[in-house]
């Protein structure tokens, strides 16, 4: 490893990482980004386990079944025939982020993000273990002993219990979560199963113990795009120059710039370079630089800068969230947020519209899928009276919630013209499809008169749901 | 490469100088690197004791992971790891997961498995595989046939008969379609011409009232076709001669004739030279029992020629 500290001035190929060790620090970001993880850990963790009557699948409210290829989310029940709904979710979802960044900046990686979540619990159990941050840094420097080994052992342990239970709770989507847990400790899984947890566990934890805020600043795709979605209104944590700098810069108290007035007399601003938002940073950035890219928008260097201003008596919000405008203008006003432009109107206006139509979307489905293909070799077929055929492949694919009987019909042509084996009647269990072959035969006088006939596809408990649809019956070879 | 100076850019070099200024950077390598090397080190020596690696003159290291596998005829094997075997455990894999239905479709007869939704679409995707493997050269893929080569699956009329029995019988034993050449010795040029101008009007075609007449009294007389065809001309299942009545063509092409000297001319030269080619190889040997089975379900409930 000596390589990589070679040469001060040479060109590196990789930085080696600079250990963070964030202070913990109490406040209403904090608090807020406390109640969303808290929030989030209760939906993953609990949400497999909660129980929903159903009547043919397991009673779990939200189950991906893999293996039946449908999802139930709720009493939603979505099929791969649903891709659509899932395509304006992903939408939604992508806008509404936007949305929010133009509006608040990098909401998202502050408080909502997976990696953000869970590196903050990782944090959390450090914390719990190996003390504040002096007590931190001072284990990290001391020699390996007795004492060392059994913290970071501990703490090591711990997160690999966290990494796991994540990993574990996240194959419990896949199946009937108290089954799954059962088969899972008696080693009766698929090997995929347990795959999947060990990746997962692997995964979580080099992601939230190891690698941390460089998964912000390498990885992360989204960090690389979000830029040019800030404006100069949107909103961000900012350090106000003016305020903390003055005219002189900024300086820790010493006797004669204690106070507010002999400190404004001389110049210094307001910042007393006691260097808590920097140590409170989990990016490890110190604010007072500016804006910066490695910036999640945590809002915790506001907690601390605004904890320190109350402990020393001067107004709060030498850092806060504010506006680039703002804080750069002569007198800056109140920050607020700016909805009034086209941007963040346009982000609003196609989530409305999204929202819209995926409510359509899932209020409007057919219990029935229906596809019809003509058979197209050979295209027709000639019978020995001179008769003409057009065979047809019906897809019938049941999405309600149980067994459903449809009776197949043709519209327009003479009854005795189709057959359909044994199966004008047919029924098809819930979530499954059924392949039905039609045989149409016209005689070459009522060929020339038809082009198309319509399938009728009835579900018998329910008439009124039935679907047509049109199909080509083909006399001669085209083109 | 090398065309910064050392003193501007203070990059350790190797310490080599060649014509007074030319050396050679050293720059470390980056740790991800360097341990994804050792890495795929580790990894090369775990493989090679496990899979086959090294070619040591005829034969090789087999490492010792090993696979067992049951083939088709049921004996099973052990060998080292090979893709071969891997295919052959796919293969067995493959068979274990569709031998319920296969089962389930030789258990059934006929008529029930039309019935039945599930073994009928089993029927008709695992069947359009067989037929693709072994029928589909000559019957092509949708079983449309060839214009004198092979006989349209899909249509209504059957050489042989088109019941499940009939079918199964021809795709087991094969069939071979013989009609004697009638040209040179027993009837002259005229006479054939009558013959084909009588058979054409039998399928609806308007034909040459004075030729089909005599071609009648041919067919029914001198030309002894009835023997094969029958006095009503629709042939006969039993030794496969052609039903003449219906409007379905296989060794001459009617329908694709354009002119109706062209349709004459195609029946003629079927006549005159007679057939000794309708040769349909047997499957039994082939393909088993149930293969042969599941393939005539699909040729009359699926190709809907039996329908
Ligand atoms: S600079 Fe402040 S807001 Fe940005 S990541 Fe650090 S603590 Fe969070
Ligand atoms: S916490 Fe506030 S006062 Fe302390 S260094 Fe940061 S900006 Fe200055």
């Amino acid at each position: 490893m000596k390589n990589l500290q070679a040469g001060e001035n040479s060109e590196e190929l990789f930085q080696k990482r600079i250990p963070i060790y964030p202070r913990s620090v109490k406040g209403t970001f904090r608090t807020f980004k406390t109640s969303v993880l808290v929030l989030a850990y209760a939906v993953y963790f609990l949400l497999p386990w909660l129980p929903w009557a159903r009547h043919d699948a397991p009673a779990q409210a939200v189950l991906f079944d893999m293996v039946g290829r449908r999802f139930f989310i709720f009493d939603l029940v979505f099929y791969p025939q649903d891709l659509i709904s899932l395509s304006l979710l992903m939408f939604i979802a992508a806008a509404l982020l936007f949305f929010t960044t133009g509006l608040v900046g990098r909401a998202f990686c502050g408080y909502f993000c997976f990696q953000t979540l869970w590196t903050d619990a990782f944090i959390f159990i450090e914390k719990w273990v190996q003390g504040e941050r002096p007590a931190r840094i001072r284990l990290h420097k001391q020699p390996w002993n007795a004492e060392k080994v059994a913290k970071y052992g501990a703490t090591h342990g711990l997160w690999l219990l966290l990494a796991f239970i994540t990993a574990y709770s996240f194959i419990m989507y896949f199946g009937y979560a108290p089954e799954l847990t059962q088969r899972f400790f008696t080693v009766d899984l698929p090997f995929v199963a347990y795959f999947t947890v060990l990746i997962l566990t692997v995964t979580t934890y080099v992601a939230a113990a190891l690698a941390r805020e460089q998964v912000c600043i390498y990885m992360c795709p989204y960090a690389r795009f979000q830029g040019v979605m800030y404006e100069p209104e949107t909103l961000a944590p900012y350090y106000d120059l003016q305020r903390g700098e003055g005219t002189a810069g900024r300086a820790v108290p010493r006797a004669g710039s204690k106070t507010r007035e002999e400190r404004h007399a001389k110049g210094i601003g307001d910042c007393i370079d006691c260097g808590f938002c920097v140590q409170v940073c989990p990016a490890g950035i110190d604010i007072r630089k500016g804006l910066q890219y490695q910036c999640i928008s945590c809002g915790l260097c506001v907690d601390a800068c605004n904890n320190i201003m109350d402990s020393v008596g001067y107004p709060k919000g030498l850092i806060r969230y504010d506006s680039e405008i703002n804080i750069e203008s002569k007198n800056p006003g109140k920050p607020h947020l700016d909805w009034l432009r086209l941007r963040t109107l346009g982000y609003g206006v196609a989530i409305l519209v999204m929202v819209g139509l995926l409510v359509y979307n899932i209020t409007s489905r057919s219990e029935i899928e229906l596809s019809i293909q003509p058979v197209r070799q050979p295209l027709f077929v000639v019978l020995s009276n001179g008769d003409i055929r057009n065979r047809y492949q019906i897809h019938i694919t049941n999405k309600s919630q149980d067994v459903q009987e449809y009776r197949i019909s043709v519209h327009g042509i003479p009854e005795g013209a189709v057959d359909l084996g044994e199966m004008s009647k047919v029924s098809v269990r819930q979530g499954k499809s059924l392949m039905v072959l039609a045989n149409v035969k016209l005689p070459p006088a009522m060929v020339s008169k038809v082009s198309e006939i319509e399938f009728v596809i009835t579900p018998l408990k329910n008439p009124d749901q039935a679907v047509i649809k049109k199909v080509r019956f083909y006399a001669k070879h085209e083109g | 490469m090398s065309q910064g100076n050392s003193q501007s850019s203070n990059v350790k070099t190797t310490g080599h100088v060649w014509d007074g200024d030319l050396q050679e950077l050293n720059n470390p390598l980056p740790a991800w690197w360097l341990w994804a090397f050792y890495v795929t080190i580790i990894f090369s020596v775990v493989y090679w004791v496990a899979y086959p690696a090294w070619p040591l003159g005829k034969g090789f290291t087999t490492g010792i992971a090993t696979i067992t596998y049951k083939n088709d005829k049921g004996v099973e094997k052990t060998t080292h790891w090979s893709t071969r075997a891997l295919l052959m455990k796919d293969l067995q894999d493959a068979r274990e997961k569709q031998k319920p239905y296969f089962d389930k479709v030789a258990a059934t007869p006929y008529e029930e498995i039309a019935k039945n939704p599930e073994l009928s679409n089993f029927v008709a995707s695992a069947g359009k595989v067989l037929f693709s493997d072994n029928c589909a050269a000559c019957h092509q893929s949708g079983g449309q046939g060839k214009m004198a080569f092979a006989p349209n699956l899909t249509d209504d009329d059957w050489i042989y008969g088109g019941t499940h029995d009939k079918i199964q019988a021809s795709i087991t034993n094969g069939r071979h379609g013989i009609m004697p050449a009638k040209g040179g010795a027993d009837l002259n040029e005229s006479e054939i011409e009558s013959l084909a101008n009588y058979v054409l009007s039998l399928s609806g075609e308007t034909m040459d009232a004075a030729k089909v007449k005599a071609g009648d009294e041919l067919f029914h007389g001198k030309g002894s076709c009835v023997a094969c065809h029958g006095a009503d001309a629709k042939g006969n299942k039993d030794i496969g001669s052609a039903n003449l009545t219906d409007k379905i063509w296989l060794w001459a092409d009617v329908p694709g004739a354009g002119s109706a000297d062209k349709k004459v001319a195609a029946v003629k030269e079927v006549i005159s030279s007679g057939l000794n080619k309708g040769v349909m190889p047997a499957q039994n040997g082939r393909l088993s029992a149930d293969q042969i089975k599941l393939l005539t379900v699909y040729v009359h409930d699926v190709l809907g020629g039996g329908r």
